[in-house]
Parts: structure tokens; C-alpha cells; sequence
């Protein structure tokens, strides 16, 4: 604290006040209070880190359960257990960061209070909105709720994750997969194309027979070449994608018919996977801090809303440039927010930061490819850095690859050990 | 009101959190979500010396060593932003 701003406390009517709120209380009361809403990879992090710097935390999560996204297209390829996605916040709990188990209703910016789907208020100095994505159920005609129970989308993962995986179970050899896949932006630039191949290896393993259209939105997508190039080798005559310049953006479905419709074709499914156009999760609408795109605008520093004072927005819902929605991107940010966090509190100024990515993707067993990138604020945005960063090497040995599907592995123990263990 | 409200915080908390770490350098954060506890496949930090993690960033970096993606990670910071990161990595109790 600069000596003028501590002359200002101690001046005049201010420096009575400052004494009497002092004097009766222990320094442990009077510490700052940070609420932080949603305990996915943003939040979760921003808690423990806030926590940790000496602020008061209050977490607004309303499952006593999280479910991870990041490997969650392994349950739908049969490998893996849903059980191997779900965290509890024990662990934070017991480090003193305090639960409000519901959803945040509202935000009242200028009283700096919380309203809670219960009707109670959480008082904040500072607030961390990480709430993550909403599907759009308006944005894709015939896709709505009541649609997503026929045509899962898989793109939160629980329930949805296990229906597509036991209607893919439960299709004949010889069946139709359509998946269909939004333009950008969008939670986890490559998931589209890791969960394809991995529906395509099972495909190829238990109904050879069998199909999987994956209809796109775009042109171009994350790790393209290094997807395309081992869908070549691997799903000959399985895997085909259909770019946006061939049609391949949905324009309508219907549930009754089985059918995904686009600008040139109608796709009869047997099985299919509808990935939406996404938001920020609502409460960042409710908060104020979303903007048209229904996502939020934040200064790259601080990850401060550019909407709304004393409000901070972490991980999927955030507009952070180059920056993916990933769940290795809200860890990190969440860490530099926290951080940024205390300094505001004590009244300093944080420094510029720099920040990673890493996003493995699985493309079979023992077949691992990564995107990384660095990143600084740049133009008022996150930037990458240029020369750093970039995929894996095209026409690598089976063993990088095998090494890198490992990496994966190691990462999600890794992380999901920082954020909830 | 409020700004009072909130200076107060800023003064009172200044004085409790005395003991708070200084800021990590740029970057250093972002380390801990692949590098943690031993016994993973990707390699803990931990016990490292600065000395180590510069020299292992720069052999990254000039592909002296070979690597899946440590390699497009060190091309993003200079020998000075490495070093500061190696040295606040080292000096972490349980570094990441
Ligand atoms: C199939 C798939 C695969 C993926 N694979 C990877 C991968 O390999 N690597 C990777 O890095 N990322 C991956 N991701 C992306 C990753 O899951 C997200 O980027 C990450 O979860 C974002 O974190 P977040 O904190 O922004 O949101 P989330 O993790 O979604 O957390 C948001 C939390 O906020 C809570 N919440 C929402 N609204 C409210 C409210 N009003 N009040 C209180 N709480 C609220 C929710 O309950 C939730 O717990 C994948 C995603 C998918 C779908």
C-alpha cells in the first residue's frame, strides 16, 4: 500500500472509521471476500488460489459432484468409467473455502451483493464468474431440450455422456452415426474431431459395417491435418467428414424422422450426436457481464469484465482471444485472476502475464496428439506469442504418438489432483 | 462509503497477508497443470533446481533435447522471463 492512499485512510472522518472497524476484529475477519461462481476447472482453481493468498472465499456450485469433460469421449468409446470423471470439493472444504450448494441467481453490481436461486445474497469485494457454457436450445431449429434426450449432445458430460455411449451400444452393425458440429466458438475446439475418431474406432473394432458422418460447420478445425491424416490410415471407409463448403452445416433436425438436415441432404441416423451452438453459461447474462456474442469481454491483465466493475470471468465463458475454451486454458487463467485478485484487493497493480495451452487429443489407444500455445495481452486481448507454440510433428513414430497419449493421461491426473484433490 | 469500505479492506488486508508470496513471474503459473506430484508420466518439478529447469527450458527450446511439446512451450519466453520462472519454480515449498 502507497503511503498517500494509507495518509487517505488515516485522514478525517475516514481514519475514525478505519479504526473502529479495526479495533474489535481479529485481522482474520477482515479479510477481503471473493465469491467465485461455478467449481468446474475455472473455479474450482480460482477458489484454492484466492484461498491460499489470504482471501476470504465463498464457492457457489450447486452438485456436490463435478463431471469432467476432458476424457469423457473415452466413456463414450467403452474405455473408460464416468466414475473416472467425477470430483467432489472435500478437498477444498477442508482448506476453509466455504460451499453455497445452488445456483447464483443474480448479481447486483452496484450494492456488490450475489442473489442465490434460494433468495439469499453473498456479499463480495471482488467476484469470479467461471460458470462455463449453456447449450443454445434456441439457435438450431428442432433442437431443444426434449430434443437432446433423442439426439444427445454429450457436450456437458454425465447423463448425456452415458446416452450417447449406450445408444451407440444399442445400434446394429451396419448403422448410421451423424454427428454434427458447430462453428466457432465453442467449448474445446477439438473435442469434435477426438470424439469422431474415437466413435469411429469403435466402430471399426465391434460393427465394421457401420458409419459415422461428422457434418461441420467449418472449413477448418483444430489439429486438422493431424486428425485427417490418421483418419486415412485408420477409419478407411468409416470416418467421413463433410466440410462446410460441401454442406456439411446443419440447418434443421427432426427427432420424429431420425433425420439431421443440411443445406444440401437430409441424414437419415441412426444414432446421433447433435453439438450445438453454445453461450456463456446464463448467469453471465444475468450478471451483465456477457456481451452481444452471449459471451464476455474481459481485460487480459486481470480477466476483469470490460462490462462491469469488480467482476471477473474465467474459462469457457470468457472472450480470450487466441485462447482456447479448454480446460487446461480456465487452470491457468484461473490462476493469473486469482492472483490479479489479491493484488486489486491490496490495492497494487498486477503485472502483465503470460499464459499456456496444452490440449491433448486421443485419436485411438495408445494415439495421442496435442495442440500448445502461449499467450500475452495483446491489442487488449489475449495474443499468442508468435514463434511458440503449434501442434504435433505430421508423420511422427507410433511411439511419440503412444508417448503422447500418456502425456494426456498424466495431465488429467495432474490437473484434476490441482483443481479437486 | 463503499470506497472507504474498500480501502479499509485494502489497508487491513495489506497488513494480514504481509506473509503472501510475492507475484509469480509470467508464465510460471501455468506449470502446475501438467507438472505435479511424482509417479505420472509427465516428470514433477519438484526438488529441481532453478540451474536445472533454465538449462532444460534453453535445451527445449534450441532442440537440443529432444520433445513431444516442451519444445513449442519454451519458444515463448526469453532466457530472462525462463530464468524467473525457473527461479520462483525452485523456490515453491512443494513446487509444482
Ligand atoms: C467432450 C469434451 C472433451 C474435452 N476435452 C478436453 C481436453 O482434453 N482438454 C481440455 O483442456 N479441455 C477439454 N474440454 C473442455 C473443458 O471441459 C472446458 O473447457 C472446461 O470445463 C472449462 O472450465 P470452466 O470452469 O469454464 O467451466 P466448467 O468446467 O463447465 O464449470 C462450470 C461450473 O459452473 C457451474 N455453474 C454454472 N452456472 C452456475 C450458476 N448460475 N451458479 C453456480 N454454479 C454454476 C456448473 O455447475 C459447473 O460446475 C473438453 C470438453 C468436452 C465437451
Amino acid at each position: 500500500m502507497s503511503r498517500a492512499s494509507r495518509r487517505g485512510v488515516l485522514s478525517g472522518g475516514a481514519a475514525t472509521l478505519a479504526l473502529t472497524l479495526a479495533a474489535p476484529r481479529a485481522m482474520g475477519q477482515a479479510r477481503p471476500k471473493a465469491v467465485v461462481i461455478g467449481g468446474g476447472f475455472g473455479g474450482a482453481t480460482c477458489a484454492r488460489y484466492l484461498n491460499r493468498l489470504g482471501v476470504a472465499v465463498t464457492l457457489i456450485e450447486p452438485n456436490a459432484t463435478y463431471i469432467a469433460c476432458p476424457f469423457s469421449n473415452l466413456v463414450i468409446h467403452g474405455s473408460r468409467d464416468l466414475a473416472a470423471q467425477q470430483f467432489g470439493y472435500e478437498a477444498l472444504k477442508r482448506e476453509g473455502i466455504v460451499i453455497a450448494p445452488e445456483m447464483a441467481a443474480g448479481v447486483d453490481a452496484d450494492a456488490r451483493l450475489v442473489r442465490l436461486a434460494s433468495g439469499a445474497t453473498l456479499p463480495y469485494d471482488r467476484l469470479v464468474l467461471s460458470p462455463g457454457i449453456d447449450i443454445r436450445f434456441d439457435a438450431l431449429p428442432g433442437y431443444d431440450e426434449a430434443a437432446a434426450q433423442i439426439m444427445p449432445h454429450a457436450w456437458k458430460a454425465g447423463p448425456q455422456t452415458l446416452l450417447l455411449r449406450s445408444q451407440l451400444e444399442a445400434m446394429r452393425d451396419g448403422g448410421v452415426v451423424v454427428m454434427s458440429v458447430p462453428a466457432n466458438p465453442y467449448r474445446c475446439p477439438p473435442g469434435p474431431y477426438e470424439r469422431a475418431s474415437l466413435i469411429a474406432h469403435y466402430l471399426k473394432t465391434y460393427k465394421p459395417k457401420s458409419k459415422l458422418i461428422v457434418l461441420d460447420a467449418k472449413d477448418a478445425f483444430s489439429k486438422q491435418k493431424l486428425f485427417q491424416t490418421a483418419w486415412e490410415e485408420l477409419y478407411p471407409g468409416i470416418l467421413e467428414w463433410v466440410a462446410l463448403g460441401a454442406g456439411g452445416k446443419t440447418t434443421e433436425v427432426s427427432v420424429k424422422d431420425m433425420v439431421v438436415v443440411t443445406e444440401f441432404d437430409r441424414h437419415k441416423a441412426d444414432v446421433a450426436n447433435i453439438i450445438p451452438p453454445q453461450q456463456a453459461g446464463r448467469i453471465a447474462v444475468a450478471a451483465g457481464v456477457a456481451d452481444k456474442s452471449g459471451w464476455c469481454p474481459i481485460d487480459p491483465v486481470t480477466f476483469e469484465s470490460k462490462l462491469r466493475p469488480n467482476m471477473h470471468v474465467i474459462g469457457d465463458a470468457s472472450i480470450a482471444g487466441a485462447m482456447p475454451k479448454s480446460a487446461f486454458a480456465a487452470n491457468a487463467q484461473a490462476k493469473v485472476c486469482a492472483s490479479a485478485v489479491a493484488l486489486l484487493l491490496r490495492g497494487e497493480a498486477p503485472a502483465s502475464p503470460k499464459l499456456l495451452n496444452t490440449c491433448y487429443s486421443i485419436v485411438a489407444p495408445a494415439y495421442g496428439i496435442s495442440v500448445a500455445g502461449v499467450y500475452h495481452p495483446a491489442g487488449g486481448l489475449l495474443a499468442d506469442v508468435e514463434g511458440a507454440g503449434g501442434v504435433s510433428t505430421l508423420g511422427a513414430s507410433s511411439e511419440v504418438r503412444a508417448r503422447e497419449a500418456a502425456y494426456a493421461d498424466s495431465w488429467f491426473k495432474t490437473i484434476a489432483a490441482e483443481v479437486f484433490g | 462509503m463503499t470506497r472507504v469500505r474498500a480501502t479499509v479492506l485494502a489497508f487491513l488486508f495489506s497488513m494480514s497477508s504481509a506473509c503472501a508470496q510475492s507475484p509469480a513471474p509470467p508464465g510460471a503459473l501455468s506449470c502446475s497443470g501438467c507438472h505435479g506430484a511424482a509417479g505420472v508420466e509427465i516428470p514433477s518439478l519438484s526438488g529441481l533446481s532453478a540451474d536445472e529447469i533454465t538449462e532444460a527450458m534453453g535445451a527445449f527450446k534450441s532442440g537440443a533435447r529432444p520433445a513431444t511439446l516442451m519444445n513449442r512451450l519454451a519458444k515463448g519466453f526469453n532466457e530472462t522471463e525462463t530464468r524467473a520462472i525457473s527461479q520462483w519454480l525452485a523456490s515453491q515449498r512443494s513446487a509444482p
